[in-house]
């Protein structure tokens, strides 16, 4: 701690740069994410065990000391939510990371981010469930990591697909963080934290990429009630009209945030007679398969929400109303689907499921099943 | 003949907030006057401009606004984890996470004993009045034994809920170099605002984990009179819960 002041004191702690130029590299998902943490100049992390996601802080607390960078391992996940959000309050770029039944506990403190507004930063990779589960992948923690806790789900979800992007959309959530004042996760699967892949690893500020500053929420400049308003802050009101005015003013505030974070990327949807809807790791099966069907000629698309919360539905809807058929594949019950139709209520076009919790989804698997599509058709 | 009034200012500690007086708290409640001898003693020791004032939720979260400090109000259990976190990204911060006993003893039990196990430099203020009276009077860790409370309306008994929680016993006994733990009492204000001065003092220096438990009055969920209210902080909390230092940082310089 006395180290971390004085190396804050003495020197500009990110003078040093981590990266320098471009970094190829062949690693994890985990190395990757304390990478881009490290890159984004975060400041501290705090956090605790649990699998799938264990060598984001192993690589942290690792460079984070060369770096003068601060790590705490706390007493459970509740207390790394709450302590990431003392961090937050003290202006400093804070982040966790975590996984199934401590992405749990977690909600509990990013509720209160919800609330006050908190740009918290939270790693999620996914294991399955429910409960303890597996350690190794699912695509579970969506209903969790969009709406858990006792609120209205105010905040931005990535679901990324690759390294590439847990490297740049982890980089990217501080910055909507700070900018947007909203919790920000990105939401990974034990799938891209465990296997290795080529990454390009960057400093952001080479790529024209600002780190947008942050602010103390407390002890700002002066002396509170002499030199200014003492900066009182709570999550807890009297009566049904003060909160009611409360959320609503959030609520407003996230609306207007929407527009500016949400989204999506499509595969040759234009004229898509068959959509295959996917997020995450599965979108790369999806990808493959539209390749595959268009090489022969045939009408089928992808439609891939990057964010989960925020839902691209808007951009969805009009490729929704002109396909034959939708095809929504997940490694869940229909987590991200349940999302998706309340988007485009109204629609008929008719959906197929091809849910698997727990499960990785390969691109023969979609390939199959998109074909018995076209063959109810014919 | 006109009769002159003399009309005095009540003394307030200076780091209180003038404008959201009087305070929230109902007649005859402790948490009034711990929080003067907090006040007094960051008046004292002239650091309201560091203080981050974190509070738990029960009766303590009325104490959001009370100060003219920065402050934050968080979940039930998790002010030392807030102050935590605070503490470690910003050094020079004097965190204080004020919370009663359920906050401290039961459901952030496992964030006190690992803040004191990690002597975080920062200082918990609990106050002890033996119930959870924000949510109408249930039995707390702290409850003593044969006090009826709305969940054990026939007294609390040793065979069913064990002995009540002496924290600053436990706290001490696993707190590490340089920490202070001690227990005051709102019946001795003097004793009570030198501890928590003391507490904040260990912080300042930093050398450890400050804990002070402050025994208090509940005389809404007692259901006691002035004179009763008394009775019970000073002969049945007295009896049981011992004040004083259990552990302080010059202690173990030697």
């Amino acid at each position: 701690m006395k180290d971390l002041k004085e190396k804050n004191e003495t020197k500009d702690k990110y003078a040093v740069r981590p990266i320098v130029g471009e970094k190829r590299a062949f690693a994890t998902g985990n190395e990757v994410v304390a990478w881009a943490a490290l890159a984004a100049d975060a400041d501290i992390m705090y956090g605790y065990p649990i699998t799938p996601q264990n060598e984001i802080m192993h690589y942290w607390t690792r460079m984070s000391e060369k770096y003068g960078r601060g790590f705490l391992q706390t007493e459970d996940e509740t207390s790394a939510g709450f302590t990431t959000l003392g961090g937050v309050l003290a202006g400093r770029r804070s982040f966790t990371a975590t996984s199934g039944p401590g992405n749990m506990l977690m909600q509990e403190s990013m509720c209160m981010a919800e609330m006050m507004r908190l740009p918290t930063v939270m790693i999620v990779q996914q294991r399955g469930g429910p409960s303890t589960a597996t350690v190794i992948y699912s695509q579970q923690e969506v209903n969790l990591t969009c709406f858990g806790g006792n609120g209205e789900g105010f905040r931005i979800v990535y679901s990324t697909c690759s390294h590439q992007e847990l490297f740049d959309y982890t980089i990217n959530a501080f910055n909507v963080a700070w900018t947007h004042r909203f919790p920000v996760f990105v939401l990974g699967d034990g799938y891209q934290a465990k296997m290795r892949e080529p990454v390009t690893m960057y400093d952001p500020r080479d790529k024209g990429i600002t780190m947008v500053p942050t602010e103390p929420y407390v002890l700002k400049e002066g002396c509170a009630g002499v030199d200014r308003e003492p900066q009182q802050m709570r999550n807890t009101y009297n009566t049904e009209e003060e909160l009611n005015e409360v959320v609503e003013g959030l609520n407003a505030a996230y609306q207007a945030v929407i527009p500016q974070v949400v989204k999506h990327e499509e595969y040759a949807c234009e004229d898509a007679d068959y959509v295959i809807v996917a997020h995450g790791v599965v979108t790369r099966a999806a990808q493959a398969a539209v390749e595959y069907f268009r090489e022969k000629g045939l009408k089928v698309g992808h439609f891939r929400p990057v964010t989960l919360r925020p839902f691209p539905g808007e951009a969805f809807r009009p490729i929704a109303d002109r396909a034959k058929k939708i095809l929504v594949a997940e490694s869940a019950l229909g987590q991200m689907r349940r999302i998706m139709t309340d988007t485009i209520y109204g629609c008929s076009t008719p959906m197929v499921n091809f849910f698997k919790p727990g499960e990785g989804i390969s691109t023969e698997e979609i390939i199959v099943k998109v074909e018995e599509m076209m063959a109810e058709d014919k | 003949m006109k009769k002159e009034y003399i009309v005095d200012t009540p003394r307030m500690p200076v780091s209180w907030r003038e404008e959201t007086k009087a305070h929230k708290f109902c007649p005859g409640c402790g948490h009034g006057l711990i929080l003067k001898a907090l006040g007094q003693a960051i008046d004292e020791l002239g650091i309201q401009d560091r203080i981050v004032f974190v509070c738990d939720i029960g009766c303590c979260l009325l104490a959001w606004d009370l100060f003219n400090t920065d402050g934050v109000q968080t979940h039930h259990g998790r002010a030392v984890p807030v102050a935590t976190g605070v503490k470690r990204a910003n050094p020079d911060s004097i965190c204080i996470a004020y919370m009663g006993d359920g906050g401290g003893y039961a459901i952030g039990a496992q964030h006190l004993v690992n803040a004191t196990a990690r002597n975080e430099r920062i200082t918990v203020l609990l106050a002890n009045n033996t119930n959870y009276a924000m949510t109408g009077g249930q039995m707390a860790p702290t409850t003593l034994i044969g006090q009826k409370t709305e969940t054990c309306p026939y007294g609390r008994s040793i065979e069913q809920h064990g002995e009540p929680t002496r924290g600053p016993e436990m706290v001490a006994a696993i707190a590490g170099h340089g920490a202070y733990v001690a227990r005051g009492t709102v019946s001795q204000m003097n004793q009570l605002k030198k501890q928590i001065k003391t507490a904040l003092q260990t912080q300042l220096d930093g050398s450890g984990f400050s804990f002070v438990e402050a025994l208090a009055t509940c005389p809404t969920n007692w259901r006691t009179n002035a004179h009763e209210t008394w009775q019970f902080l000073n002969n049945n909390m007295g009896a049981y819960f011992q004040t004083g230092e259990f552990k302080k940082p010059e202690e173990q310089e030697v």
